[in-house]
């Protein structure tokens, strides 16, 4: 994160570099090699800060003990482990925990039709509002369970990639009641395939409900053809804008997913009737269905290739060709490394991923180990600029390390004062990665007041009742964490000068949380 | 093919060389430039609706706009075009006033039909089929060519929480989202401190350029809170922005863009109510507010240019939405509007037919925007063809006299 002693990083990087330059194989240095560099403290800081949702003394303490290979591999391979009692007995408590989602979607359906049929006036109009606060209550629910994992989850990487597959996969809690399945889609289909094999990952985000609701394909069946969520499961999902199909690609693939959707029928219901000839494809799996009734079974060609399979298998078989395409493998590999190394990555090493992505046959873990194994990963550290939802994460883990948070709504708050509110994004492209698109003027201005909000505030998060009074001191004791510690070696001396000047311990917070090399990790 | 299926080809002559600046005094230093993109693709078939065409009425069975007189009918524009009812009471007035103009089949050459893609490069502003730039935006070149010459010292802003790409690049350019101005925490001792701690970083420029701005905002937001009995306060979602906008472009910024979203209707847009009528309203309500709030004087000097990546599909698609498209309508306002664009639908127009669908599809391009902007910048500005060529390289601009 700081600007630590460039001489450590450099020489990172050059360690590294000396593990792979001169050898002709094209596998990569094994991880052990990673512990030659990262047995200090600043340098640990930097991984952790990179690795995970931002550094801080406990999570230092334990890659020390662990050692940075053995480390890396547990964060490349998340073993099920208990998130703190304090952040579990919150997440437990939630109506998301408790209820199955096809259970809480239908008996919504049920409230929203029940509202509308009200003659009344006035109460329709009342239980048109309890309707939606009990969306807006879920989709809260969803958020606060998203910021505890990221702030406390042992396993800092699959969380970072959940957020990385969210918004590469965005829907968005405006379109519908998506408010109550956002929470499912995230639990359920991106979490369990973070880390695992891409092309479960878009299976599963094809099969759930928030997906097709959101980019239409609920909605597309034979000779009605919608053809939203075809277009950008190719643009934006996998093979990338200019990956080599084109607009009659597109028609093709809507007609390969005419008849993929969403049944809010009681689990229980007959199925609906379906002519004798296909009936042996219907499909029902929680609120997802494949009604054949609306299925397009005339003959496809997509990307050059026939489509052979039938029914929803044809849907298989696409993305099978679309997830090993030479273009995806590319695509993937790049955002990856936008994320994880720089806003223009080198193309060598999206190359060097794109390989492992194809050889691995997607697996997205052993795409992410080429990446940090890679010389330009280490030479990258400290340098990528933190977007809104790792600027805050950051902030309030460096200030409050590992005491769990009890009230999680005020970092809601800040999220989205800087425009990046979790499931917010209206479009299908989700939110941008960039430096760019995060460090204008109004931006930087909305920063420092978070800033001073973490910094002056803090005690906010820790009061269960907005009435209640705050803690004192209602301020985290930043200058004495031993990461803090750390890291001041490497701050430039236009900051330490801000910092001696601070008339009090918050703004001294304030000023540091506010520094230049807070804003990258 | 019937008579009322041709439209009068109403293309302003191209007018040779220079002759638009002869007749424009342009008035550069107190000009002022609104861009609002409405991101999505917004169906411009539903907005301008071509009321003459039986084939729009055929392709579009359960989403068409009726004919004027029709209940619900389009507001009559001429007699090829109408307007959506939903656009009675903000920006039908503007037209009737000769303040308001549509360039019909206006768009980009990208046939990419990826919102994505295709707002970048409109926004850049660069010439197709090169390695873009992503670091220079069209209304940041304007600003520097403007900043250079002809303003002594132009100000652009966009009203959004993330600097738009269009105003990316040299020039410095300021961002402040409106809706939930609030108040600031940070004093202005704090503000100079931390200044000073980016002085040699990159990010200097943003940061100070920041805290100017905010001072702004909070200064035009706490004269808006001090007229408490004044229209704006009752304004809510976009006409609240746009009122605010206008209150900070009148009295400080010229170049201004802001992004109103919610536009690609896939499914279930609605005819002359329902999803789309009331994105419709509101924007209408804002651009109106806009131009009220501006003032007369201001309003005259202004001009607000509401641009899209593109169209959507000419027919319905089985959800009664539409899909993307190409082609699409900009809209064109002002106080000062010339007399050839005022009450007027402009720009290069065709006959609509299948036959003259673009891929049997949508609406063609024929009035390709770099042309479009760059006639009207040359004629708002005084641009010279070398000023041009800065931001929009090797383009002719088009003359369609708007002011």
């Amino acid at each position: 994160m700081l600007h630590l002693g460039r001489l450590c990083m450099v020489s990172a990087a050059m360690a590294l570099a000396a593990c792979t330059t001169g050898s002709p194989r094209t596998d990569p240095p094994p991880l052990t090699a990673l512990n030659r560099v990262a047995d200090n403290p600043a340098t640990q800081l930097q991984w952790l800060d990179r690795v995970t949702w931002g550094a801080n003394a406990s999570s230092q303490a334990e890659l020390s003990r662990t050692g940075l290979a053995r480390w890396m591999g547990d964060q490349l391979k998340p073993q099920p482990l208990p998130l703190p009692p304090a952040a579990q007995a919150q997440i437990d408590a939630m109506t998301l925990s408790r209820t199955p989602l096809d259970q809480l979607v239908i008996g919504l359906e049920a409230q929203r039709k029940a509202a509308d049929a009200l003659p009344d006036e006035e109460q329709k109009k009342a239980a048109r509002q309890a309707y939606q606060q009990q969306l807006n209550g879920l989709v809260r629910e969803a958020q606060q369970r998203f910021v505890l994992r990221a702030l406390y989850s042992p396993n800092q990487l699959q969380e970072q990639m959940t957020w990385f597959w969210m918004n590469h996969f965005n829907v968005n809690l405006r379109k519908g009641n998506i408010r109550a399945l956002v929470g499912d889609y995230e639990e359920n289909a991106v979490r369990p395939h973070a880390l695992g094999k891409f092309r479960d990952l878009l299976g599963a985000t094809l099969h759930h409900p928030a997906m097709l609701r959101y980019l239409d394909n609920a909605q597309n069946a034979a000779n009605r053809i919608n053809e939203n969520y075809a277009r950008e499961l190719m643009e934006l999902h996998t093979l990338g804008v200019g990956g080599g199909y084109s607009q009659a690609d597109v028609q093709e693939l809507a007609r390969v997913l005419t008849g993929v959707g969403v049944s809010l029928q009681p689990a229980d219901a007959p199925p609906p009737n379906v002519r004798p000839a296909v009936r042996a494809g219907y499909v029902r799996q929680g609120l997802f269905e494949f009604n054949p009734n609306r299925h397009d079974y005339g003959p496809k060609t997509l990307l050059g290739q026939p489509i052979l399979a039938r029914g929803l298998a044809e849907a298989d078989e696409a993305l099978d060709r679309l997830a090993r395409a030479p273009a995806t493998a590319h695509f993937i590999s790049r955002k990856l490394a936008v994320y994880f190394v720089a806003d223009e990555p080198p193309p060598a090493l999206v190359d060097r991923m794109a390989a492992a992505f194809t050889r691995s046959d997607g697996d997205i873990a052993v795409t992410l180990k080429a990446l940090f194994e890679s010389p330009e990963f280490a030479a990258s550290l400290g340098r990528k600029f933190r977007d809104p939802v790792h600027y805050v994460m950051a902030g309030v883990r460096l200030a409050y390390d590992d005491r769990v948070a009890l009230n999680v709504t005020p970092m809601l708050n800040w999220i989205n004062r800087m425009g990046e509110t979790l499931y917010g994004h209206e479009t299908p492209d989700g939110y941008p990665l960039n430096e760019a698109a995060w460090a204008s003027a109004g931006q930087m201005n909305t920063r420092f007041e978070i800033a001073r909000a973490i910094g002056a505030n803090g005690a906010v998060l820790f009061r269960t009742d907005d009435k209640a009074p705050l803690e004192k001191p209602s301020f985290p004791q930043l200058a004495e964490s031993r990461a803090v510690l750390a890291m001041q070696g490497g701050l430039s001396a236009e900051t330490r000068e801000a910092l001696a000047g601070a008339k009090n311990p918050q703004e001294w917070n304030t000023f540091l949380l506010a520094s230049p090399e807070l804003m990258r990790r | 093919m019937q008579r009322r299926e041709l439209f009068k080809l109403m293309a302003a002559a191209p007018f040779a060389g220079a002759a638009g600046q002869l007749m424009a005094a342009p008035a550069a230093e107190g000009a002022k430039l609104l861009v609002v993109f409405l991101r999505g693709a917004y169906d411009c078939t539903s907005l301008l609706v071509p009321t003459a065409s039986d084939f729009y009425y055929a392709s579009r069975p359960n989403i068409a706009i009726a004919r004027p007189g029709e209940p619900n009918g389009a507001l009559p524009l001429d007699s090829n075009w109408g307007l959506h009812p939903a656009l009675a009471q903000s920006v039908m007035p503007l037209f009737q006033r000769k303040q308001a103009s549509f360039i019909a089949f206006a768009g980009t050459d990208d046939l990419t039909r990826s919102h994505f893609e295709t707002q970048d490069s409109i926004e850049l502003g660069q010439a197709l089929g090169r390695q873009r730039d992503y670091r220079s935006g069209f209304l940041n070149r304007l600003a520097g060519v403007l900043g250079a010459g002809p303003v002594a010292d132009v100000s652009p802003i966009a009203f959004t929480d993330q600097l738009p790409i269009a105003l990316r690049g040299d020039a410095k350019a300021a961002n402040m989202a409106l809706a939930g101005a609030a108040r600031a925490g940070i004093d202005a001792r704090q503000s100079q401190v931390i200044t000073a701690m980016y002085r040699n970083t990159p990010l200097a420029q943003p940061v100070a350029e920041g805290f100017q701005v905010r001072d702004e905002v909070m200064r035009a937001v706490q004269a808006e809170m001090d007229a408490a009995s004044r229209n704006a306060m009752s304004a809510k979602g976009f006409e609240l922005v746009a009122r605010r906008m206008a209150l900070l472009m009148r009295e400080r910024f010229d170049l201004g863009f802001v992004d109103v979203g919610g536009w690609d209707t896939h499914v279930g847009q609605g005819g002359a109510r329902g999803y789309l009528a009331n994105r419709f309203e509101e924007l209408g309500r804002g651009v109106a507010g806009f131009a009220q709030e501006m003032g007369d004087e201001a309003w005259r000097q202004t001009v607000v240019v509401v641009i899209s990546e593109f169209g959507r599909t000419f027919r319905e698609n089985g959800n009664r939405g539409t899909d993307h498209g190409h082609g699409t309508v900009y809209w064109v306002l002002g106080g000062g509007l010339s007399a050839q664009a005022g009450g007027r639908v402009v720009g290069e127009q065709q006959a609509l037919s299948q036959a003259t669908l673009f891929q049997n599809r949508d609406y063609p391009v024929l009035n390709e925007y770099r042309a479009v902007f760059g006639g009207l910048f040359r004629r708002m500005y005084g641009l010279s063809p070398a000023q041009l060529e800065r931001v929009f390289d090797g383009v002719a601009p088009k003359e369609l006299q708007l002011v």
